[in-house]
């Protein structure tokens, strides 16, 4: 929890990411960055699916499509965040010649990717339509 | 475009190609966050929550221009920790400002 408060203070003084360690070769800060913009990408895409949910399926049941569009919104909200929270402590790690940072949220995203899906086989396939 | 010998790799090449990508990913949520706001007529509420949503997506076209021509170097420096922040709050501005027009 340290570890995490530690990152968390990294966020907002962020030129403290500097003060340790050696740059590292500007080829792995790179592959960094490029991993970064992987993960916002995915944060981007799951935002647009939420909207997409919203907008292109008005067949659904308010309360059932509302529900989809805020798991998705939710989901990139937390992407984008963690995003920069392993770009932090992987360039931390780069620095002082650690090991990177292990991660259990891939895991957790594509979980909930698969719940989401399965809800939308079921809805579809059964014709979950509103009123 | 470039000073010195190019990398082997083409690393920057790459990462600037990376950010256009992101930038593009970025403009399809704005676009349908404008759809969002034609489609349920001109509200009050909804109209700030777009005008938000594009102040947030210039934000990360700022950003993204910004890293871009600072590529142009055979060897960049790294990311600054703000630009990094700056493009993860814009992300997550648009998603909260989808939010808001949900309702």
């Amino acid at each position: 929890m340290s570890e995490f408060t530690r990152g968390l203070r990294l966020w907002f003084a962020p030129e403290r990411v500097r003060e340790e360690g050696d740059t590292p070769d500007y080829r792995f800060s790179l592959a960094n960055e490029r991993t970064f913009l992987a993960w916002i990408r995915t944060a981007l895409a799951l935002i647009g699916g939420g909207f997409a949910v919203d907008q292109f399926l008005p067949g659904l049941a308010w309360g059932i499509r509302a529900g989809l569009a805020l798991g998705l919104l939710a989901a990139g909200v937390l992407c984008a965040l963690r995003a920069v929270n392993h770009w932090v402590r992987c360039e931390r790690a780069m620095r002082r010649g650690e090991d990177l940072p292990v991660s259990r949220f891939p895991a957790l995203l594509s979980l909930v990717v698969a719940v989401v899906a399965l809800a939308m086989v079921v809805v579809v396939l059964f014709g979950w339509e509103g009123r | 475009m470039t000073t010195g010998e190019r990398d082997p790799g083409l690393q920057p090449e790459r990462t600037r190609l990376a950010w256009r990508r992101t930038t593009l990913a970025c403009t399809v949520v704005a676009v349908l966050a404008v759809r969002q706001a034609l489609r349920s007529g001109p509200a009050g509420a909804g109209m700030l929550a777009v005008a938000l949503s594009l102040l947030a997506w210039l934000g990360f076209l700022v950003v993204a221009h910004r890293r871009v021509t600072g590529m142009g170097t055979s060897r960049p420096a790294p990311l600054s920790p703000r630009h990094a922040l700056t493009s993860a709050a814009c992300t997550v501005a648009l998603a909260v400002f989808a939010v808001a027009t949900l309702f």
